[in-house]
């Protein structure tokens, strides 16, 4: 029927709905505005800053401080700009990521499947790890990276993130994985598939949406992380958010407030990418870990 | 010496014991039911044979072989599993195959098993397709499917009929019962429905509290159950039970009950038991299935001894096939099996016709079936 009757629900709520919507568009053009300010920021020359058009849009549009945040900027005393920093980051977060994750899938799937004795005690306490504030591990982690030789070093970030990732990736997985039927892991048990063979051909491929949440949750974490990346990280092996804060704390020279909106933006950019890429799993994987079963 | 041995089987978690010296030997190409209420301790036993829980004491032996410590798939054993357990990631034919590619069975011989599993079945059109995309009908081929596949010594089954709804039922029922026939498998079957119990088996095993309460075949279960569990967990509807006190005259024996004016009743009991004869002037529980108690011109024309009583009629559900006629004998509500089209309304006098031949007498203390 076209026309609808005056009391439907959706005709008395049309006046509630125009605020609610409102009310929300406000709420978005509030929230973006920091990165409209970035953006708008990062393609001007500096005149136009410091000239107090900061909310403008550029009036010379200019790739510039791009480029120059990339490749020239002083970071620290060397006029690299943010590259290598960036394969620094990369080059610790991949692995990071990799490992934390194969680790909480195979925690995740031994902790519900192949129960033991105490199985809960060490769930509990692994979760006890996402609790720890860093700040109290600090001096205990650099004592044992020294002691690893692995101070300073990417390797050495590395496992500091492995460690204090694995915590949350099985909490994901073992609640994903609780949900999943136990008989399967039988029929796989009776048909002759061992342990690993069990993992990889049954559990895995029904693991997608979890692994995205992981994936996404521990590469955001690790690479926006600046405490671990300051303190175990130095000079050249620095990774991209330390590098960031090199870039626009440093005492010398002008401001180049444009040149540090983009490297900002160049920082976000990777978290962002996965956000996009894979977001719509994220929401899809989240449901699944927690209404499912 | 049977084809699988079950032998002083228990089972305990920590100190409780769920399983009491279980003994089951069954030949080959039996079709052995499991039944009993939930947690009567059968789904445990079937894992225990399938090797998914370990046995606390006694051994479980298949051909001879002590399977203790065996692991599941090197039993020669095959389990359908109640959610039917598809490997959701996998197609029909790769979830048939599976177990023989886990087994290193090599590739075309794995695709001559399927296709004679398939046509068998008569799955062939599923075979690429996904679990998800299958009713719970094909779904629990599919199952049967991946036990078949592996042409196993013994077929377990856990429950498998129980999520699909009734008419599929009793189709897949009546398939599960052709396939046995057809193959001559051996198969231990676990169910709460006791209906599929009496249809399906060549002997039942009835479990209640981790005790086997009596094994035997089908008939011997339903006409002599060994206690009262048995008597009332088995039929539909439940077996009648009237207090009565047994009277020895001569070389009769009588039930002496009340009907409902408070009339007394005497039944004379058919061929009585010497062991019978000693509760002279003791209560006892006499069993009456609804379909020995019925009207008289549905009364067994066959049946040697029949007694007739008149009583009235509380309720009656006509139920299509028959009529199921309540009424009070002893101060027990009892259930008649009627003819469908017999002339009875609540409230009137009828008359009941017992078939003392199919009667059964209870000790009450003991619980057990006076022989």
């Amino acid at each position: 029927m076209a026309i609808a009757s005056s009391d439907t629900a959706i005709r008395t709520g049309r006046f509630t709905r125009t605020l609610i919507y409102v009310v929300l568009i406000l709420f978005v053009l509030f929230y973006m505005l920091p990165l409209y300010v970035m953006l708008v920021n990062s393609v001007k020359p500096l005149g136009e800053i410091t000239g107090g058009g900061m909310m403008s849009l550029p009036t010379a549009f200019t790739l510039e401080p791009w480029a120059k945040a990339w490749s020239t900027a002083q970071i620290g005393v060397e006029p690299t700009g943010l590259q290598p920093y960036f394969w620094n980051s990369i080059s610790m977060v991949v692995p990071a990521v990799v490992i934390s994750t194969t680790l909480g899938a195979l925690n995740g799937y031994i902790l519900t499947k192949w129960r033991f004795r105490g199985d809960t005690i060490l769930f509990g306490l692994m979760l006890f790890s996402c609790f720890i504030p860093f700040q109290i591990v600090l001096i205990p982690m650099a004592a044992i990276l020294g002691k690893l030789g692995l101070s300073g070093s990417t390797a050495g970030l590395v496992l500091v993130h492995v460690v204090y990732g694995v915590g949350f990736s099985t909490l994901y997985f073992r609640n994903y994985y609780a949900a999943f039927p136990t008989e399967l892991v039988r029929a796989a048990q009776i048909d002759g598939a061992g342990f690993f063979q069990i993992f990889w051909r049954i559990l895995l491929p029904s693991s997608g949406p979890i692994i995205v949440v992981c994936v996404i949750w521990q590469f955001t974490n690790i690479w926006n992380d600046f405490l671990f990346g300051a303190s175990f990280a130095s000079g050249d092996g620095a990774p991209m958010t330390v590098a960031l804060n090199n870039l626009v704390q440093s005492s010398t020279g002008v401001k180049e407030y444009n040149v540090h909106f983009a490297g900002a933006i160049l920082a976000a950019m990777p978290t962002l990418l996965v956000y996009i890429v894979a977001g719509r799993y994220f929401v899809r994987g989240l449901m699944a870990g927690s209404v499912k079963g | 010496m049977g084809f699988l041995d079950i032998n002083n089987v228990t089972k305990s978690y920590g100190t409780v014991e769920v399983l009491h010296r279980v003994n089951i030997a069954v030949e080959e190409g039996e079709f052995l039911v499991l039944v009993g209420p939930s947690g009567c301790g059968k789904s445990t036993l079937l894992n225990m044979i399938a090797g998914l829980e370990e046995i606390t004491s006694g051994d479980i032996r298949i051909k001879d072989s002590v399977m203790n410590g065996v692991h599941p798939s090197n039993r020669n054993i095959a389990m359908v599993f109640q959610s039917y357990a598809l490997y959701p990631n996998m197609t029909v034919g790769q979830n048939i195959t599976f177990g023989l590619e886990m087994h290193g069975v090599p590739k075309p011989e794995r695709e001559k098993a399927m296709a004679d599993v398939a046509r068998l079945l008569q799955i062939e059109q599923l075979l690429d397709r996904k679990p998800g995309q299958l009713s719970g009908g094909q779904r629990q081929r599919v199952a049967m499917g991946r036990a078949l596949v592996r042409n196993p010594d013994v077929f377990l089954f856990d429950e498998p009929l129980s999520n699909l709804d009734a008419k599929l039922r009793v189709d897949m029922r009546t398939e599960i019962k052709k396939l046995h026939q057809k193959l001559g498998t051996t198969i231990v079957y676990v169910t709460h429905d006791q209906i599929e119990a009496m249809t399906l088996s060549t002997r039942i095993a009835v479990m209640n509290g981790g005790y086997v309460q009596q094994l035997g075949t089908p008939k011997e279960i339903y006409d002599t159950p060994a206690n009262l569990f048995v008597a009332t967990f088995m039929g539909s509807p439940s077996m009648n039970l009237i207090n009565v006190t047994v009277q020895v005259d001569g070389n009769s024996v009588y039930a002496k009950t009340q009907n409902d004016q408070g009339k007394d009743l005497r039944l004379a009991l058919y061929e009585p038991s010497e062991a019978l004869k000693a509760f002279d002037g003791k209560d006892v529980i006499l069993g009456v299935r609804s379909e020995a108690l019925t009207d008289v011109e549905g009364a067994d024309q066959r049946s040697s001894h029949v007694e007739v009583i008149r009583n009235t009629v509380t309720v009656t559900e006509p139920a299509g096939s028959d009529t199921f006629v309540a009424t009070t004998v002893g101060g027990a509500e009892c259930v008649a099996r009627m003819r469908a089209d017999t002339d009875v309304s609540p409230g009137q006098q009828a008359e009941f016709a017992f078939n003392m031949e199919k009667a059964v007498v209870f000790d009450p203390e003991t619980e057990n079936r006076i022989q």
